[in-house]
């Protein structure tokens, strides 16, 4: 009866809105299949587990070839052309609207999902490098990351897990 | 499908072990069920967030999702990871004779 617990460990890389969810609804299933989860944020993905900045993630739309119109009701396929994409305003507004699309979803927000995860027993820890870089402490975190650690550290803590990275 | 005998009555299951239709579910299967997932007493709390289950499920024979239960029945994530420890999404639905959630959160 002493089953191996199956563990997975994400990588979150990225501070954009879209990239955020991957590893929070993943790991969300994880947990609520009884599977370990770790989180390390890393680099752009600090954003996450900044307090100051994780309310603030947007999605711009410029070099983005799978954001087409149809999500603001536009018939078809059309894209948003690049050169109206650097306006100013327009990552806001792209930002609102997928924020507006998730809210009608139900999916929570960032921060609440981070919050639901660590409830849930999700283990979150920030990259080392990325802090000093940064210049973060863990003042700046929000509650929940567990500690500051080096690559190595997150080496040995998920021996054994599946790793995917963001 | 297979059937299995569940507290004395025999009741349609899936290859996972869930049951397929939510009519054949009695109380003391979900007793059964409870104790084969490790839960030897079911509390009141248990009982709270099962009967959710079983209302909300009813008619899809799908459980609810995690956040719809919390949202459903009040109690907190760390409160609902604590009744069905190890992975509450699919236990829960085993127990309250439902299939696994449709819903990703």
């Amino acid at each position: 009866m002493a089953e191996e617990t199956r563990k997975i460990a994400f990588i979150c890389s990225k501070g954009n809105l879209d990239m955020a969810y991957p590893a929070l609804v993943m790991g969300w299933a994880a947990l609520g299949n009884g599977i370990d989860v770790t989180i390390f944020f890393t680099f752009w993905g600090m954003d996450l587990i900044n307090k100051h900045r994780v309310d603030h993630l947007e999605i711009p739309p410029v070099a983005n070839t799978s954001m087409k119109m149809n999500m603001m009701g536009v018939p078809g396929y059309l894209g948003i052309p690049n050169l109206v994409g650097v306006l100013p305003g327009m990552t806001a507004f792209a930002t609102k609207l997928m924020k507006d699309k998730m809210k009608e979803m139900g999916v929570p927000t960032v921060r609440e999902y981070l919050e639901m995860l660590v409830d849930a027993g999700a283990k979150l820890y920030a990259c080392k490098m990325s802090v000093d870089m940064m210049g973060l402490k863990k003042e700046d975190f929000i509650d929940g990351v567990i500690d500051i650690v080096t690559a190595g550290d997150f080496m040995d803590m998920t021996e054994g897990a599946q790793i995917i990275f963001i | 499908m297979a059937t299995r005998t569940i507290a004395g009555k025999t009741v349609q299951v899936n290859d996972e072990g869930f049951m397929t239709n939510p009519a054949e579910w009695t109380k003391e299967i979900a007793v059964e069920l409870a104790k084969e997932e490790g839960i030897e007493e079911l509390t009141e709390q248990h009982w709270k967030v099962i009967d959710f289950c079983r209302q909300a499920g009813m008619s899809s024979g799908k459980a609810p999702t995690l956040r719809q239960i919390t949202t459903g029945t009040g109690l907190s994530t760390k409160e609902l990871f604590a009744l069905f420890p190890k992975g509450p999404a699919k236990k829960v639905a085993r127990i309250s004779g439902l299939g696994k959630p449709e819903g990703c959160v």
